[in-house]
C-alpha cells in the first residue's frame, strides 16, 4: 500500500510537467499495436500540418500551436488516461481517431466543454447538432459511407441490384456495427440481401469468414475494417480469388499499407474517400521546405503523400480553419475550447479557401450549422492501381441517400437525448 | 525494532486471532485507511482518479477474486475477462431496468449474477484439473464475449452494440455518468475495495479458506480428511465470481462509463488479472493489491517519466514500456517466485530483528 501511494505521487508530479501554451492541440495517436499501420500516417499528417503553420506562418493568427502527442494504442483505457492527462492543458479539440474512445469521450467532453471532432468516424447521429452540442463529425460519417458504397454498386449495375447479395465484413466493435442499420434500410429499399460477417479484434483470424464468402459467392463485399484487419482481409480475398473490383472498403480500409502486402493481385480493390488523394498539391512544396527540410517531420517522415497522411492533414486543416473562424468571431487570438466550439459550428469550407491554402479541389465544399454538425455527406470511390502503386479516384463526389439517413439520424439522436435528458438546441 | 512482538501481550483469543496481531502492523493499516478515506478525497483530481486510483482499486477487487480461485483453491482460471463482462452487463441491465434502485445494490447484485455464472462454468473443475481446467475457463471467456456481442437484449439493442452507464446517485451525489465528481467515484470504489478485502481476508482465514487450501495442496488428501471437494471448489468459484463481478460492474459503470465487450473484456484482461495475481503473490490479499499496483501504476509512471519528463517520442516510450514491464516481471519471478507479497513478508521478518539480526 505504501508503495502504491508513493508511485501514484510520483506519477502525478510527472504528469504536471508541460507548461500552458497558447493554442493547445492534442494528437491522441497510436503508433504501436495492431492498428499502428493506419495510426502512424494519420498522426504524421495531423502533426506536420500544425508544424507547417508554426514554421511558415508563426502559428494561427499570431498564436503558436502547442502540439501534445499522447499514445492510446487504440485502447479505450489508455484513451481515457490521455484525455484526463491533457485536458488540463487547455486542449482546444480532440480527434481521438477511434470510435470506441469517441463513445467514452462524448459524455466527458460534453461535461468539460471541450469539442470533439470525429471526422468520418465516431457516433454517426452526432451529426444532429441539436442534441450533440460538443461533437462534430463533418464532412462525412459512417452512414454516408454505407450509402456511398451501395450507390456505387447501383451505378455498376445500371440502377438495379434487387436479388443480389452483398456481404459486410466488419470489425466486431462499435465501429464496425455502425453501418449495419443503414445497410439494412438500404437493403429494404433496393431489395438486396445483406450477409453480416463479423471479425473479432484485432482481425488477424478471418479464414472462416472468407471461406463463407468463397462458398456463398456474394455479388459484392463491403468492408468496415481498420488496422491489421484490412491487410488480412485483402490478402484473404486475393487467396480465394474474389474479383477485386467487387470488393469495396470504407475510407478507413483504403490506404497503401492495407493493399501493398497483398501484392499485384490486390489490383482493382476499391475504397471510399471523402477527400482527394495524392501529393500533387502546392501545399506539399511548403511541407517539403518548412517541415521536412527543417527536420521537423513527425514520425519517420516516410508517409508523406499517402492516403491517410492526407486525411490527417485534412483533419488538421479543418481544425486550423475552425480556429481561424473562432478567432474572427471572438476577436481574440488566444481562444478557449468554448470559443473553438463556436468556430467549428460556424465553419465554412469553400473552394477558394482550399485553393488559398494550397489544397485546390481537395475535398467537397460544406458548411457547418447549429443543426447540422456533419456536413453534406459527399464522398467518392477510389481504386487501387497496383502497377502505379497508388489509389486513383474513379468517380466524382456524390451525395449519400439523405432520404434513408435523415430519419435514422433523427431517431438515434432522439433516443440519446431522451436517455440523457438533453434539451434540443437551435430553436 | 519495527514489527516487534516483545511486550505486545494478548490476553484473549479474540485479540490473538485478529487480522494484524502486531501492533505496529495494525497502526500502519489504520494509517493507510485514514489516509485513503480522509486525506485522498480532498486532494484528488480527475487525472488522479481516472488514470491512477480507479483502475488500481477496481483491478485490486478483480485480483482478490481471482486470487481466491487460483491462489487459495488452486483452480486455474483464464475466464476473468468474461466474468467481469458478466458483472458489467448485469449492472447495465439492472441500471436500465430498475432506475429507481440505488446503484449500490445493482453493483452487489451484479456480483451475485456473476457468482451464479461462475459456478456454472466451475462445474467442469470437478472432473478436470490444471491446464485442462484452464482451457475450459478459456472457453467461458470466448463464449461470454461472443454472447454479449451476439444477443441484442444484453445491450438493449443499441446501434453500436455499446453499453453506456446512465447517471446514478448515492445519497444525491452522482457516482456514474459524466457529471461525477472525482472524490465521489473514488470513495464509491474505495468502499467496495475495502469491504471486499476485509471479507476476503476473513473468509480465507476461516473454515472456507482452510478447505480451499486443503484442496489446493492435495485434493485426495483433503477429501480423505473430510473436505467435500464439490462444495469447496464450487464455493471458491462462487466467491471469486462475486468479487470479479463487482469489479466488472465498477469497471463499466464508474471507471469507463461506456464499454465494448470485445475490446474491454477480451482475453487480454484475463491475462492481465492473472499476471497481477502471480506477480503480487498467490494466496495473499496484500499480494492482490501489490500486483494490481504494479501492473496499473508502472505503465502510467513510465509513460509520464519517458514522455512527460524526458520528452521521448510516444511510440518509443510505448515500446520501451513493454520491455521494461516485461523485464521487471521476469526479474521479479526469478528473484522471488512467490511474488511481491513474499518480498513484503521477508522485509517484515528482517525489520522485526533490525538492527540486531543476531
Amino acid at each position: 500500500m505504501k508503495k502504491t501511494i508513493f508511485g501514484a505521487a510520483v506519477a502525478a508530479v510527472m504528469a504536471a510537467a508541460p507548461a500552458l501554451a497558447d493554442l493547445t492541440i492534442v494528437d491522441t495517436s497510436y503508433r504501436t499495436g495492431p492498428y499502428a499501420a493506419n495510426g502512424i500516417p494519420f498522426s504524421d499528417g495531423y502533426q506536420d500540418y500544425f508544424t507547417l503553420l508554426n514554421e511558415r506562418d508563426g502559428g494561427i493568427g499570431g498564436e503558436m500551436i502547442n502540439l501534445v502527442e499522447c499514445e492510446t494504442g487504440y485502447n479505450t483505457e489508455k484513451g481515457v488516461e490521455c484525455y484526463e492527462s491533457t485536458k488540463g492543458e487547455g486542449a482546444l479539440v480532440y480527434q481521438p481517431l477511434s470510435t470506441g474512445i469517441t463513445y467514452q469521450l462524448i459524455p466527458k467532453a460534453t461535461a468539460d466543454g471541450i469539442p470533439l471532432h470525429t471526422m468520418g468516424y465516431g457516433r454517426t447521429s452526432a451529426k444532429n447538432g441539436k442534441v450533440f452540442e460538443w461533437v462534430f463529425n463533418y464532412p462525412a460519417n459512417y452512414w454516408d459511407g454505407a450509402s456511398h458504397a451501395i450507390t456505387h454498386i447501383l451505378d455498376q449495375n445500371d440502377g438495379d441490384i434487387s436479388g443480389k447479395t452483398i456481404a459486410l465484413v466488419y470489425h466486431n466493435s462499435a465501429y464496425g456495427k455502425e453501418p449495419i442499420r443503414t445497410l439494412e434500410g438500404l437493403a429494404e429499399k433496393h431489395g438486396f440481401d445483406l450477409t453480416l460477417l463479423p471479425v473479432d479484434h484485432p482481425g488477424q483470424e478471418q479464414k472462416s469468414q472468407w471461406l463463407q464468402i468463397r462458398r456463398e459467392k456474394p455479388d459484392n463485399v463491403i468492408m468496415w475494417g481498420w488496422g491489421v484487419m484490412n491487410q488480412v482481409a485483402i490478402q484473404e480475398a486475393v487467396n480465394i480469388r474474389y474479383p477485386m473490383e467487387n470488393f469495396i472498403g470504407v475510407w478507413w480500409s483504403g490506404s497503401e499499407n492495407d493493399v501493398k502486402a497483398a501484392g499485384d493481385r490486390a489490383d482493382g480493390y476499391k475504397a471510399l474517400t471523402f477527400h482527394n488523394i495524392g501529393s500533387d498539391y502546392p501545399i506539399y512544396d511548403d511541407i517539403q521546405t518548412h517541415v521536412v527540410e527543417t527536420g521537423n517531420a513527425a514520425g519517420a517522415g516516410d508517409q508523406i503523400g499517402t492516403v491517410l497522411y492526407n486525411r490527417g492533414m485534412y483533419a488538421a486543416m479543418l481544425a486550423a480553419e475552425a480556429i481561424k473562424t473562432a478567432q474572427e468571431i471572438h476577436g481574440t487570438a488566444a481562444i478557449t475550447s468554448a470559443q473553438m466550439r463556436d468556430g467549428m459550428e460556424n465553419l465554412e469550407i469553400t473552394e477558394e479557401k482550399m485553393a488559398a491554402l494550397g489544397l485546390p479541389n481537395f475535398g467537397p465544399e460544406f458548411k457547418v450549422t447549429c443543426e447540422n454538425h456533419g456536413g453534406n455527406g459527399f464522398g467518392a470511390v477510389s481504386q487501387w492501381d497496383a502497377e502505379a502503386g497508388e489509389f486513383k479516384l474513379i468517380t466524382e463526389y456524390f451525395q449519400s441517400d439523405q432520404e434513408i439517413l435523415q430519419p435514422l439520424i433523427a431517431a438515434d439522436s432522439q433516443a440519446f437525448a431522451e436517455e440523457n435528458d438533453i434539451e434540443m438546441r437551435c430553436n | 525494532m519495527f514489527y516487534r512482538e516483545a511486550g505486545d501481550f494478548k490476553t484473549s483469543y479474540v485479540e490473538d486471532g485478529q487480522t494484524f496481531p502486531i501492533k505496529f502492523d495494525r497502526y500502519r493499516y489504520y494509517a493507510v485507511l485514514i489516509a485513503a478515506f480522509a486525506v485522498v478525497p480532498f486532494i484528488i483530481n480527475d487525472y488522479w482518479v481516472n488514470a491512477v486510483f480507479l483502475p488500481f482499486l477496481i483491478y485490486s477487487i478483480a485480483a482478490i477474486g481471482l486470487n481466491i480461485l487460483v491462489g487459495y483453491c488452486g483452480q486455474v482460471s483464464l475466464g476473468t475477462g468474461g466474468f467481469m463482462a458478466v458483472g458489467a452487463y448485469a449492472c447495465y441491465k439492472l441500471m436500465t431496468a430498475f432506475p429507481d434502485v440505488n446503484i449500490l445494490f445493482h453493483v452487489i447484485l451484479s456480483g451475485g449474477v456473476t457468482a451464479a455464472v461462475c459456478v456454472l462454468f466451475g462445474l467442469p473443475s470437478l472432473r478436470i484439473k490444471g491446464f485442462y481446467l484452464a482451457v475450459a475457463t478459456l472457453a467461458a471467456q470466448f463464449f461470454l464475449v461472443w454472447l454479449f456481442n451476439r444477443v441484442g437484449w444484453f445491450y438493449n439493442y443499441s446501434a453500436s452494440g455499446q453499453i453506456n452507464a446512465p447517471e446514478r446517485t448515492v445519497f444525491g451525489v452522482p457516482v456514474t455518468g459524466a457529471e461525477t465528481a472525482p472524490w465521489a467515484a473514488y470513495l464509491f470504489c474505495l468502499v467496495f475495495t475495502v469491504a471486499c478485502a476485509i471479507l476476503a481476508r476473513n473468509l480465507t482465514r476461516g473454515m472456507a479458506g482452510r478447505k480451499w487450501m486443503a484442496i489446493r495442496d492435495m485434493d485426495i488428501a483433503a477429501e480423505i480428511i473430510g473436505v467435500n471437494p464439490l462444495r469447496a471448489k464450487l464455493t471458491a468459484f462462487m466467491i471469486s465470481g462475486f468479487f470479479v463481478g463487482i469489479a466488472g460492474a465498477l469497471f463499466f459503470a464508474v471507471y469507463l462509463g461506456a464499454v465494448e465487450v470485445g475490446e474491454v473484456f477480451g482475453i487480454n484482461k484475463s491475462f492481465l488479472v492473472l499476471f497481477m495475481v502471480i506477480i503480487g503473490g498467490l494466496g495473499s490479499i496484500f499480494g492482490s493489491f501489490a500486483g494490481a499496483a504494479f501492473l496499473v501504476l508502472l505503465p502510467v509512471l513510465l509513460k509520464n517519466v519517458l514522455v512527460g519528463t524526458l520528452g521521448w517520442p510516444t511510440d518509443l516510450a510505448a515500446h520501451l514500456e513493454f520491455v521494461i514491464v516485461g523485464g521487471l516481471i521476469i526479474v521479479f519471478l526469478i528473484a522471488e517466485p512467490h511474488g511481491l507479497a513474499q518480498l513484503w513478508r521477508v522485509a517484515k521478518e528482517k525489520l522485526r530483528l533490525w538492527p540486531f539480526p543476531h
